[in-house]
Parts: C-alpha cells; sequence; structure tokens
C-alpha cells in the first residue's frame, strides 16, 4: 500500500466488501495507476455508480461521485465536457455499465470523450445478491437463474470497440500489476478508454456456481487468461473457455470536448468570455 | 436602452438562462421544450459555454449534475415524458444538493399524449415525481417576459439554495410571441453559490450554515469530497445513523421552507374587495384576467391571484387573499392538480375546480360564466 496511502480515505475505511472479494485489489490497481502517473490529485475526479464496485469511490481522496445505478458516464460526460483540463475516472460495475447503463457506455464510446472507464467485472450483481447480468456467462447460476442462464453475455470488449472506444483493455484482479499498466494506458489515452477488469465475488457468484474460495477464484483467473500476444500462436482449440487479457485495441479519433473547444474558437464572439 | 423585441416563451427561457450565467446545457429533443436547446446550442459556445445533447433524459439529468459540480450553472429542458425520466436525478441532485435548472414545457399527458397540445398537468410530478421525501421549488411564469425573468430567478434559487429549481411552464406560454423589452444584462440581479472559504482539510461540503446550505467548492480545486445519493454525513460520507438521517432530511425541506417569503412570487388583480377570486397560473392566467375584467364591467367583484411560485405551495398568501372571498374558482389545464393543495388553505365549500384536458386552452367566457353565478349575476 506504501505509496497510494495518500490517495485513500482513511476515514471512510474499512471498506464493506466481503472477505476474498476481488474489489479492492481492483481499487489498488487503480490508485497505483494514478501514482505512477503522477497525476494532479486536484485535477482527477472519480465517479462510481452503483453496486458493491461502485463503492470504491467513497474509499479515494479525490472529488469523487457515487451517481445513481448505470449513470456514472453521464455524470462523468458532464464534469469532462465542463471542465475538460480535469482527469475523470469512472468505476462501475458489469450490471451498471452494461445494463442499465449500456446505452450511455455505448454513447460515450461513441462521442469518444476522454474518460477512463475501469468496469469490474464480476459476472453478478453483487449488491442485490446474486442475479444475473448482462455478463453472467450462458448456463452459469444466479439467484434468479436458478436453473442456469439462457441468455448470451456480451463481451465488453468488442462492444466497446464497436462503438467507438479508442483504447480497450482486459486485466484481472489476479493479473493486478498487468491491470495497473493497462490503467495507466488508457488513462493516457486521449479519448474514451475502457478496461475490463475481471474479478472475483466468491460470495453472490462464487459459491452459487462452485467456485471454491477467493484463491481458487484466484487461480481461475490465471488459468484462463491468456496474454494478447500469445494468441497468434495458438490454435482456436486452445483458446476454449480462455479469455484474452492485454491492450487488445487502440486507435486515433477525434476526442469530444477537444472538439467542442475548436468550435468554441471557431465560434466565440470577440471579447466573449 | 434596451430595445423592444418580439420573442416567444422558450427563448426567453433560454436567454433568461444566459442572463443569469448558465454555461452547461444538456438534454434530449421534446416537443414543445425543443426551441431552448436549440437556441442555446447556438448561443453558449459564443460564450464559451457548453451544449450537448445527450442520448436520452436521464443521461442529460446526469451531465447537467456533473457539470453544475464543477462549478457550472446547468440546465436542461424537457417536456413530461422527459421529466418523468428525470426524476431519479432530480432526486439525486435534491439529496447531493447540486445546483441546476430543469425546465418542463408541459404537454398534455399521460404518456406521450398530445404532444402540441397545452396542459398543466405536472403540477404533482414536479412535487413528487421523485421517490423520497423533499422540497421542492417549482416556478410558473404566465408570460414571455415573465419567462426571462423566472428563470433569472430559478438559476439565482438554485445556486442560493443548492438545490434543482423546476421551471414549469406550458405550451402556451413557451410557444407564445410577445414584444418585451427586456432589462440591460447589469441590471439583472445573479447570485452565485457560496463557496469555501476556509482551508481544504477542513472543508465539509454538506455542513450547513445558518442558512441551513453549506458553500460548495467546484471540483477541481481540491476541496476533496464525496457526493453521494445515499444518506450522508457533513463530510459527504454515507452513513446509517437515524439521527443524522432526519437532520439531513429535515434540511432538505426546511432550508426551502424557511425562505419561503422570498422564494413566493405571486400577482393579484382585484382582490382587494374580490368575492369571487380566481386562482390561476401559468398560461391559463391569460384568460382569467380577461374573464376577472369582464366580470367587473358586469358589476361583479371579482379578482385574480396569479401564482408564480407553484412549489412550496404558498398557503398563507392563498388563504389571505381568499378570506373574504365568497367563491374561489380554480381553472386549471389538468383534472384537478393545485386546485387540492388549494382546499387546503380554502374551505371546501368555497371552491370550484374549473377543468379541461382536451389539449385546448380555456376560452374566458368559460371562466366568466362560473364568476357571474358566483357573483350573483346573469
Ligand atoms: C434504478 C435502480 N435499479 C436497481 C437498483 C438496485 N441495484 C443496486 S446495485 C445493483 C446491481 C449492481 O451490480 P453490478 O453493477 O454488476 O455491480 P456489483 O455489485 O456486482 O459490483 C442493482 C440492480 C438501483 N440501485 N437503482
Ligand atoms: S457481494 Fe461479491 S462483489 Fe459484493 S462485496 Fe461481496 S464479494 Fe464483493
Amino acid at each position: 500500500m506504501a505509496g497510494i496511502e495518500k490517495y485513500l480515505r482513511k476515514s471512510a475505511l474499512p471498506h464493506i466488501w466481503c472477505p476474498g472479494c476481488g474489489n479492492g485489489i481492483l481499487l489498488a490497481a487503480i490508485l497505483r495507476a494514478i501514482d505512477k502517473l503522477g497525476l494532479d490529485q486536484k485535477k482527477t475526479v472519480i465517479v462510481s455508480g452503483i453496486g458493491c464496485s461502485s463503492r470504491a469511490s467513497g474509499y479515494m481522496n479525490f472529488n469523487t461521485v457515487h451517481t445513481a445505478h448505470g449513470r456514472a458516464l453521464t455524470f462523468a460526460t458532464g464534469i469532462k465536457l465542463a471542465k475538460p483540463e480535469l482527469n475523470v475516472i469512472v468505476l462501475t460495475g458489469d450490471g451498471d455499465s452494461t445494463a442499465i447503463g449500456g446505452n450511455h457506455f455505448i454513447h460515450a464510446a461513441r462521442r469518444n470523450v476522454d474518460l477512463t472507464t475501469v468496469i469490474f467485472n464480476n459476472n453478478i450483481y453483487g449488491m442485490t445478491g446474486g442475479q444475473y447480468s448482462p455478463l453472467t456467462p450462458m448456463n452459469a447460476k444466479a439467484t434468479t437463474a436458478p436453473f442456469g442462464h439462457i441468455e448470451r453475455s456480451f463481451d465488453i470488449a468488442a462492444l466497446a470497440i464497436a462503438a467507438g472506444a479508442t483504447y480497450v483493455a482486459r486485466g484481472t484482479a489476479f493479473h493486478a500489476q498487468l491491470l495497473t499498466d493497462l490503467v495507466v494506458k488508457g488513462i493516457e489515452n486521449k479519448g474514451f478508454s475502457v478496461i475490463d477488469a475481471i474479478t472475483q465475488c466468491p460470495i453472490s457468484y462464487g459459491r452459487k456456481n462452485k467456485m471454491g474460495t477467493a484463491a481458487d477464484m484466484l487461480a481461475w483467473q490465471r488459468d484462463s487468461a491468456v496474454m494478447v500476444q500469445a494468441v497468434s500462436k495458438m490454435k482456436p482449440e486452445d483458446l476454449e473457455g480462455k479469455f484474452v487479457i492485454g491492450e487488445l485495441y487502440r486507435s486515433v479519433a477525434p476526442e469530444y470536448t477537444a472538439e467542442y473547444d475548436k468550435l468554441i474558437a471557431r465560434v466565440a464572439k470577440k471579447g466573449g468570455k | 436602452m434596451a430595445k423592444a423585441q418580439l420573442m416567444q416563451g422558450n427563448q426567453a427561457c433560454a436567454v433568461g438562462a444566459l442572463a443569469a450565467g448558465v454555461t452547461f446545457f444538456a438534454g434530449y429533443p421534446i416537443t414543445p421544450s425543443t426551441e431552448v436547446a436549440e437556441i442555446l446550442a447556438e448561443m453558449l459556445p459564443k460564450f464559451g459555454g457548453k451544449f450537448i445533447q445527450m442520448e436520452d433524459e436521464i443521461a442529460s439529468m446526469g451531465a447537467v449534475c456533473g457539470a453544475a459540480l464543477t462549478g457550472a450553472k446547468a440546465i436542461t429542458a424537457t417536456s413530461g415524458p422527459g421529466f418523468s425520466l428525470k426524476q431519479e436525478l432530480i432526486g439525486y441532485a435534491s439529496m447531493a444538493e447540486i445546483p441546476c435548472v430543469i425546465v418542463n414545457v408541459q404537454r398534455l399527458g399521460p404518456s406521450t399524449g398530445k404532444p402540441t397540445s397545452p396542459a398543466q398537468g405536472d403540477v404533482m410530478q414536479a412535487r413528487w415525481g421523485s421517490h423520497g421525501d423533499r422540497g421542492v421549488i417549482a416556478l410558473s411564469p404566465t408570460s414571455v417576459r415573465e419567462t426571462f425573468d423566472i428563470t433569472v430567478k430559478a438559476f439565482n434559487f438554485a445556486e442560493k439554495f443548492r438545490t434543482p429549481v423546476i421551471l414549469l411552464l406550458d405550451e402556451v406560454v413557451g410557444h407564445m410571441r410577445e414584444t418585451v423589452v427586456l432589462p440591460e444584462s447589469g441590471d439583472v440581479e445573479v447570485i452565485d453559490r457560496k463557496r469555501p472559504a476556509g482551508p481544504p482539510e477542513d472543508y465539509q461540503a454538506f455542513k450547513p450554515e445558518a442558512d441551513g446550505v453549506a458553500p460548495m467548492a467546484d471540483f477541481g480545486e481540491g476541496y476533496y469530497y464525496h457526493v453521494t445519493g445515499l444518506v450522508h454525513d457533513y463530510k459527504g460520507m454515507p452513513s446509517q445513523n437515524n439521527a443524522l438521517t432526519t437532520e439531513l432530511i429535515d434540511r432538505l425541506h426546511t432550508k426551502i421552507e424557511r425562505a419561503r417569503d422570498e422564494i413566493t412570487i405571486y400577482h393579484q388583480d382585484y382582490t382587494d374587495d374580490a368575492e369571487v377570486l380566481v386562482i390561476a397560473y401559468g398560461g391559463t392566467t391569460r384568460a382569467a384576467i380577461a374573464a376577472v375584467k369582464e366580470a367587473r364591467a358586469k358589476g361583479v367583484k371579482a379578482g385574480l391571484l396569479t401564482l408564480v411560485t407553484i412549489w412550496p405551495f404558498p398557503g398563507e398568501v392563498v388563504a389571505k387573499a381568499a378570506a373574504k372571498a365568497k367563491t374561489v374558482i380554480v381553472p386549471e389545464l389538468n383534472y384537478g392538480q393545485l386546485v387540492g393543495e388549494i382546499e387546503r388553505y380554502v374551505p371546501r365549500e368555497k371552491v370550484v375546480s374549473l377543468t379541461r384536458y382536451d389539449g385546448e386552452l380555456f376560452r374566458p367566457e368559460e371562466i366568466l360564466n362560473p364568476i357571474i353565478t358566483a357573483g350573483g349575476g346573469k
């Protein structure tokens, strides 16, 4: 924790997360990324939605907003557009960002607003006790899918790329150092960055799906993740049941708030503010 | 010298917002409110302000809240269906004490109803639309010029009391064209939110001062604080404490209640000796004043009380104005919304509710006839 302590609101601790929850690891990885970049604490804003993961903002000593379920990106868009000099980092759950907030997610990507969104992807609705989310895999169990889930799940990275995000990556709680690097690159990208951060919810998801302890779930992340650099050397059947981690996509496109500033420069009256 | 110009109500709203110092608009198009967005889309960037058309009304309300936290004066404009969508975040803005202005140019509902028809059907939605319980400021101007003034007031109240303020226009006022003379910019009173003076370490973003309102730091200035829709302590941190919960919910009401006199805006015409009192608001006032004048010409002592502030409901003003009257007539373009509130301050047997919800305006004679009947005329 050394180095990142100054970014924690000690008075807000202890946190509310269950023992073994991956959210704390992700929070630390994000704070390390902020530290590594030496972001000005004053100029950094953390925005979150609603869910276990979205409680992370409360533990972080910045200007922080814990918004409404699914709406983090709308607040973040307002903050960034109104004051583009701020670094705006969005923390959200998989349900928060892709179910109730799905529409905002694709539009933030399309606009390419300079936001870095870290999705705490635990495949489930944690806070409400384990109902299925758009990221619950087919056949997995949830309190609202007692017979196994019959919907297909989203691939967040593919969704983000298709919608126009300019930096897309995937990491895990197990690969915490990699996650820090991915968040660093996401923040550095001038545009909409998405980091799909796979994390374990041993209580609401793991238990129901017989995934063992938190340590077992971390081992599952280790064994199921394939570094993106390795994919080209693998046969399709080797990738069965695996997921790819690392930087998945990068492109350059006009960034919304910068475009707006250009618009202002074009139309601003002489002498106008 | 200020010059006369022909202007629409929605335009006066946009111009009023600019006079109040608006720097941010987020919205989603809906009739009959769209002119507010269209005008601000053109005007805001000229002054360095920001306009964004979001993907829906919920997103717009979120963006407005976010912008306001950075110090911007932020506004959104919508109509009934969009107003419904915004309700969760209007409640959030109340709870998190985020100043902003929400314009609702009402149309006939429920549902998509009659998009281009005038109505006053959102009076109760403005008060109770969002879940839970909170103090609400909602203002309803009656003319184009008044829309300008009341939009400025809406921003001033939002900033002063750190609360969302609802501007209830109706289609009549929003789309009506009138010749107006607007004040010079220096003649408009503009109020800005209190900013903290002490060191950032001591800052408590939700610790009220004597007026019930805490100073608000702009994001990015180094006053770190947490904003949440959860019940929270003075620092903004979530809390389960019961006493603190009561204190917070109380304050969301009392900071507004306490300023009731300042917030209450109304007009009285011929009320001093009125035996028949008409109470109207918004676009309905126009037929009401024509009816009252006509009744006077026919020898009936009629008067008009116009309520511009709808919430907090000006009960004392209503009670006082109605005390001497034998009959109180309440015309509304809805099934009878504000009349229920009026009956809390005026004996029910004195009150006559006039409603119209077919998408047409009241004609003056529809209000005149009951005045004459009540006044004992023929
Ligand atoms: C409008 C609204 N609908 C539903 C809820 C209830 N709710 C709270 S958290 C949550 C799910 C959160 O799941 P996710 O975003 O995946 O985050 P996690 O808790 O798993 O970190 C839901 C449905 C709410 N707060 N607001
Ligand atoms: S329910 Fe799951 S996601 Fe929520 S704190 Fe517990 S382990 Fe973490």
